[in-house]
């Protein structure tokens, strides 16, 4: 039956590199804090994140394997959730 | 229409002997059948318990003063009435049950894609139960939060708030595994020729459900651990004295627990999208309509979570922004309605107990819907909000939704469930008497809500005393229905009439298959050349 997989084999150098891109990610998160952004410092946090979730998902999760159709699924939630939080500033901003 | 072979010769999965025998052969059993069987149980349990504690409340407040039980008792009992009634019970009610038994079958398949996984849920389920139960017992006395656990009382409180908050963080992960199943299960297991246009309503309403529960109960997950973490730790998250902000914690947790409001609907309207076709012989009206007003609901029920804070504080741009949007949600419901009315429409209506409970349910909801328009007007909403006005309402949408959907559910698919017949004298005399008792409970407390009567306290001055009374009364009632028609269940499950394959002539894919089903469900997988509710 055809699961929508390719056969792939990600070479063991990819995934060390992954590695080391999500910890310097991690640490630029963290560093991030030290610098005064106002209501952005939410907005940096969030897309040092959501740039370390996309590479988990496309490299550990293999979405980038997969068909485009479980891609598009994902990027609908990615959405909904952007629009939550959106939804929610719109307190903190206006308060 | 559909081309199917059963296997009435084989035994039914009640008496399927498996590797294990007795007790072991269900709790460690990966038949989705017996697993929606063993969830059916132990909610039974729950909801005794959560329906003994409420009727206690009813008995405290029928006379002003201390009746039965002090304050701090009184606010217990309301707090383990609403974790149980929601967390074990509304949430996981519908899919978990009906869903777990007749979703495979309705798609035509033999189990869910993940069976192991599905019986994990179970049992995760059991953990977090006793663990939210093991608050009343142990530390220092039962919580008194009320089912919110709203921040910053949540952790000042004195009471045994740990369990409680870590059990409803543990059944998040149940519900969050049944939502994956579920949606995995639709989308690769359907049986040739069923294609999405082709899913039964039920199915669909399941779909919807699944992927709110997967996306939204994260979020109530992460927020009930920052409160443990602020418990423990005192790391400041929503406690203004720690630098935090109580009126994030609302946020958060109603991000989650509104979506878990259409958890517990969105499966009970696809339940009476199954029952309005097959009792009036006709094809359901407007099944395209139905199906995306069921995937609107779950999407626009995402950003309407605002409106249970209209007087916390929130900033006038989000306040406007969220009652439009909950009068945005209100449409596809209406939708619904007006399907399901339209199909009654000059139909041969054939009056049976489960058509029974789904007019009920209309009629209930109706009220429980439209009560809530007047909720989601802010400047209504402030006169009304933690009023016994809000109580009514909710009890109207998921007691008089949720619930009688699900006696709806069990009558309906009682006969494929046990293979045998309920006494109908008996059960449509439990739900008159219910339906009144129902009634006459709650309406009252529109009233009260709308002359001042606030939620949550165990005694009121003289002016509530009448409504009051009445209410009580209602409550009692209510459960002489309850114990009717469960009676008439129990009972039936051994004693009543041997039931046929389909009873109600209906014309979905579980009406197929043996009643009891066997093992598998299906000798063959069907193959399916129409749409489901074709009755022409």
């Amino acid at each position: 039956m055809d699961n929508g997989q390719h056969t792939h084999i990600v070479k063991y150098s990819t995934f060390v590199w992954v590695l080391l891109i999500l910890l310097v990610f991690t640490f630029s998160s963290v560093a991030i804090t030290e610098l005064e952004l106002g209501v952005f410092s939410v907005t940096a946090a969030l897309v040092f994140a959501s740039i370390k979730s996309i590479i988990v998902l496309m490299y550990f999760m293999h979405l980038k394997f997969d068909k485009k159709f479980y891609a598009i699924m994902m990027a609908g939630i990615v959405l909904l959730l952007i629009s939550v939080i959106m939804v929610t500033f719109l307190d903190y901003l206006y308060r | 229409m559909i081309k199917t072979q059963t296997q009435d010769s084989t035994p039914s999965f009640l008496e399927y002997k498996g590797r294990f025998k007795g007790l072991m052969g269900w709790i460690f059993s990966t038949d989705h059948k017996r697993i929606g069987l063993l969830y059916l149980y132990s909610m039974l349990v729950f909801f005794s318990i959560a329906a003994i504690l409420g009727l206690m409340m009813k008995l405290e407040l029928m006379a002003p003063g201390k009746t039965i039980m002090g304050a701090q008792t009184y606010n217990s009992f309301f707090t383990l009435h609403g974790i149980t009634m929601i967390f074990l019970i509304v949430v996981p009610g519908l899919p978990a049950v009906f869903g777990n038994f007749f979703l495979p079958i309705m798609i035509g398949a033999k189990d869910v894609a993940f069976p192991k996984l599905n019986l994990i849920s179970w049992w995760i389920y059991i953990v977090g139960a006793l663990i939210a139960l093991s608050a009343q017992f142990f530390g220092d006395g039962p919580p008194d939060t009320g089912w919110t656990f709203y921040a910053p009382y949540s952790f000042r409180t004195g009471t045994n708030m740990l369990p409680a908050v870590t059990g409803a963080f543990v059944l998040g992960f149940s519900s969050i595994v049944t939502g994956i199943n579920f949606i995995v299960t639709m989308h690769r297991m359907r049986a040739p020729g069923m294609n999405w246009m082709r899913l039964p309503l039920f199915p669909w309403a399941l779909y919807g459900t699944s992927w709110i529960q997967v996306l939204a109960t994260p979020i109530v997950g992460v927020t009930l651990l920052m409160v443990v973490l602020e418990r423990t730790l005192q790391i400041g998250f929503f406690d203004p004295a720690l630098g935090g902000d109580p009126i994030l914690y609302q946020h958060l947790f109603w991000i989650y627990s509104h979506p878990a409001v259409y958890i517990m609907i969105l499966p009970a309207m696809g339940v009476i999208s199954e029952i309005i076709p097959t009792f009036a012989r006709k094809t359901i009206f407007g099944y395209t309509a139905i199906v995306i007003s069921t995937l609107a609901i779950a999407f626009v029920g995402y950003f309407v979570w605002g409106h249970h804070m209209f007087t916390s504080g929130m900033s006038g741009v989000a306040l406007y922004t969220f009652s439009i949007l909950t009068f945005l949600v209100a449409i596809p419901s209406a939708i619904k309605i007006f399907n399901w009315v339209a199909t009654l429409h000059k139909a041969s209506i054939d009056m049976q107990t489960p058509f029974l409970w789904a007019l009920c349910f209309l009629f209930v909801f109706m009220i429980g819907g439209l009560s809530g328009m007047v909720l989601g007007a802010l400047s209504a909403n402030v006169h009304l909000h933690d009023t016994a006005f809000v109580v009514a309402h909710f009890h109207y949408i998921v007691f008089g939704g949720t619930g009688f959907a699900f006696f709806a559910a069990l009558h309906y698919w009682y006969p494929k469930m046990f293979g045998r017949m309920y006494d109908k004298s008996w059960a449509n005399i439990g739900l008159a008497i219910f339906f009144t008792g129902f009634n006459t409970l709650y309406l009252p407390m529109f009233y009260l809500g709308m002359i001042g009567m606030p939620r949550r306290y165990y005694d009121y001055v003289d002016k509530f005393h009448g409504p009051n009374i009445i209410s009580s009364l209602g409550a009692m009632f209510m459960i002489v229905g309850l114990i009717i028609v469960i009676t008439n269940l129990v009972r039936s499950a051994r004693h009543g009439v041997i039931a046929e394959k389909d009873p109600w002539k209906g014309k979905t894919l579980e009406w197929t298959v043996a009643s009891p089903p066997s093992l598998e469900n299906f000798e063959e997988i069907p193959t399916v050349t129409d749409h489901p509710y074709n009755y022409d």
